[in-house]
């Protein structure tokens, strides 16, 4: 498994270079906004000539409602995204994963076993094998995306993936069924799949969190998992809707002062002494705010730097964007600015 | 910071005895069950322990609050080492009941299921060793799913607690869990495996491969793409869970008669972001459809008040735009800044809020606090917050 070291070599590669990956998984723990960041590498993959697929893993619309007003279609009013992708933007496809259609395709393309006529007979015979057989369901939802990156159908495929729970188990499927299944065609099928997950030229994660407590701890929990447990590098690490510094550090060291005679004073510079009071309450909980997140930020920070990896790239918290493709470019934009992305 | 954490809140009651069905003292008086749901990272584990403690604080109900995964922070703020698979009583002043707390040890709940359904030792040994058993119980979320409500009807037996809040895992197919139960029925008498174990039982271990290739072309397909071993593997694995299907149908369907029980509630969580608030619909929406007692909607983490006071923004707006001499000055300027932007963001929650078209009867608001000024994280003081109309 990869080593301190291998992360040290992959540190010297240009940063420009993630969007010449073929496979990103971005995930993080639920709420930080991953498919917000999926989103917005696919945008910037295609605004960068590529075609792209970007590829919704559980199939609750985060993801085309990333896309959604101004301009690109999507929203979570539009037709929601199916297995056959769609193209939103030029050149920009999506699609949500369906394991069921995927088994289907699978059967059909590598096995050359006929489509089993009766929808029925299939979905009753997928229910059994995904719930008898360890991995199946999630073989045939990695191997769609490994599949389609192996046929160079699209020049980057983005994953809108699963949470930090559950990727490790997708992105071990395929050396678990290899230890599990001796023989079979399913068996022969993994080495492919391991081969291109395992390329760090070709495939990456890339973790998104927020800078509080519990996202920083699974996202090293998840680095680490994903060290030991597969092959998959670690591409880059997302610090989501990150406060920004409030105040100059005279002011946080006034607002801590400001009291009796010296607050009277500030109650007559604000001009009503009700809203002077607010804004020194609300002036304090931004501060306590950030001074916890930036205590998060750099026990991250100190983790990536022990390891190698890169840099964190942070996202400031998008104040007066809009949900939806607003939001979107202007993460896209950031995005681009942290990793020098072309 | 918009939140008395140690203020006391004396419950309101009105004359006839009954509780304000708008607050979880009314969804906590009605029910035995609660059972909180929503997506990941709304601060669910949290609120699940609140409700637990309200309910420990301000009734004399013996309670218990099972998590599904270690949560260490909760642990830490409680005083515990850890919170394991059994439950824990945490004594801490000022309550009236009891406050428990356990963490769902899928692993060990599934042995102990297995201890109790299989026919003899021998073959409970026999399952726990198989490595497809140990691949079903630890990999798969539904398997999750089933154990946590399998978990939640041994203790509601068992009578040790007058309340029992359970945590359930962040679904990516919401609700699966609900469904968890009868689709574990409907697995263990479904034809398809009678018929999947059939020529393994007709033919013997032996002609296993054989008795496969022989029958029919489902079989032949399955051989292709699993390998006959794994097939074998499987047969082998239900026919040594045969002799507990009639239990695990039972169980399985007194579980789900629990759920649907009057007096278990569901409350489901959100962040007031699009994701969650969208996630939460659904999940509203799910639970109208099953007949399940919807207790409250938590809004967790919401920007306080004080970021949509009208007029506080319009003297922040004045300061941006003709900023005041002297260092009180930049401080107006500093904190007037700070406040348009935090003020902005409120706002869009309150759209999102509003524009949210389904919100039960006890729709309760949790402000965002700083978490640092209350020593159990935010347990102590968003339960508080829940529990009543603030007096």
């Amino acid at each position: 498994m990869a080593r301190t070291s291998d992360y040290a070599s992959k540190a010297d590669r240009p940063p420009g270079s993630l969007l010449d990956c073929s496979l990103l998984f971005v995930t993080g723990k639920g709420g930080v906004g991953k498919s917000t960041v999926a989103a917005a590498l696919a945008l910037r993959a295609s605004q960068a000539g590529k075609r792209v697929l970007a590829c919704e893993f559980d199939a609750k619309g985060d993801l085309l409602a990333s896309f959604a007003g101004a301009g690109a279609r999507g929203g979570r009013q539009d037709r929601p995204l199916g297995f056959v992708p769609r193209e939103l933007l030029p050149g920009m496809y999506a699609m949500a994963m369906d394991p069921e259609e995927s088994l289907r395709e699978y059967l059909k393309l590598q096995l050359r076993i006929p489509l089993i006529p009766k929808i029925g007979a299939l979905s009753a015979a997928f229910d059994f094998l995904a719930n008898a057989a360890p991995g199946i369901r999630e073989i045939v939802t990695v191997g769609k995306v490994a599949y389609e990156v192996r046929e160079k159908h699209y020049d980057l495929v983005v994953v809108d993936a699963t949470a930090t729970g559950h990727i490790i188990g997708q992105l071990r499927a395929p050396q678990a069924i290899n230890e599990l299944v001796g023989v079979g065609l399913i068996r022969s099928q993994t080495n492919w799949m391991l081969e291109i997950l395992g390329d760090r030229s070709r495939t990456g994660v890339v973790i998104t969190t927020t800078a509080s407590e519990l996202p920083v701890t699974e996202s090293i929990e998840l680095v680490d998992k994903l060290r030991t447990q597969t092959n998959v590098n670690v591409a880059g690490i997302v610090v989501n809707r990150l406060l920004p510094e409030p105040f100059v550090s005279s002011t946080s060291q006034a607002l801590a002062k400001l009291s009796g005679s010296r607050q009277r004073e500030f109650q007559a510079v604000v001009g009503d002494a009700p809203s002077a009071l607010t804004l020194i309450e609300a002036g304090k909980l931004a501060h306590d705010l950030r001074r916890r997140e930036a205590e998060q930020l750099e026990v991250l920070r100190a983790f990536t730097a022990t390891l190698g990896l890169p840099e964190p790239a942070l996202i400031p918290m998008l104040f007066d964007a809009e949900p939806g493709s607003d939001t979107t470019r202007q993460v896209s934009a950031h995005l681009a600015d942290e990793w020098g992305l072309p | 910071m918009g939140l008395a954490v140690n203020s006391k809140v004396a419950p309101r009651r009105a004359a006839t005895g009954s509780v304000d069905s708008g607050f979880l003292e009314g969804v906590v008086a009605n029910s035995d069950v609660v059972i909180t749901c929503g997506s990941g990272g709304v601060g669910k584990t949290t609120v699940a322990a609140a409700i637990g403690f309200a309910a420990a604080v301000n009734t004399s109900r013996r309670v218990l609050v099972v998590t599904i995964d270690p949560a260490k922070r909760l642990a830490d703020a409680l005083g515990l080492e850890s919170i394991g698979n059994v439950e824990t009583r945490v004594d801490l002043p000022g309550l009236k009941g009891e406050f428990w707390v356990a963490m769902l040890d899928t692993s060990a709940s599934w042995n102990d299921l297995i201890a109790r359904h299989a026919p003899d030792a021998s073959t409970a040994t026999k399952i726990l060793a198989n490595p497809l058993y140990r691949n079903i119980t630890q990999r798969f979320v539904q398997s999750h799913d089933y154990i946590a409500m399998e978990r939640l009807f041994d203790l509601r037996s068992e009578g040790r607690f007058d309340l029992i809040v359970i945590d359930t895992p962040p679904t990516r197919h919401a609700l699966d869990f609900l469904d968890a139960p009868e689709r574990m029925a409907d697995f263990f008498s479904s034809a398809l495996l009678r018929w999947i174990t059939l020529p393994y039982r007709t033919f013997g271990a032996k002609a296993g491969r054989l008795g496969y290739l022989a029958a029919k072309p489902f079989y032949q397909v399955a051989d292709r793409i699993l390998g006959s071993q794994f097939l074998q593997d499987i047969a082998e694995f239900f026919l040594l869970f045969q002799g507990m299907y009639d239990g695990f149908v039972q169980r399985a369907n007194a579980v789900t008669r629990l759920l649907h029980d009057p007096r278990t509630s569901f409350v489901v969580v959100s962040s007031p972001e699009p994701a969650p608030l969208h996630e939460a619909e659904f999940f509203l929406r799910e639970l109208a459809t099953r007949q399940l007692r919807v207790g409250a909607l938590v809004l967790n983490r919401v920007l306080p008040s004080m970021f949509l006071d009208e007029k506080t923004r319009l003297h922040a707006d004045q300061l941006l735009q003709a900023s005041q001499p002297g260092a009180l000055g930049d401080l107006a300027a500093d904190l007037a800044k700070s406040y348009v932007r935090f003020s902005s963001l409120a706002r869009r929650q309150q759209e999102e809020i509003r524009r949210f078209s389904q919100q039960p009867e006890c729709t309760l608001s949790v402000p965002l606090l700083d978490v640092d000024v209350d020593p159990l994280g935010g347990v102590r003081a968003i339960g508080e917050v829940m529990w009543s109309p603030e007096t």
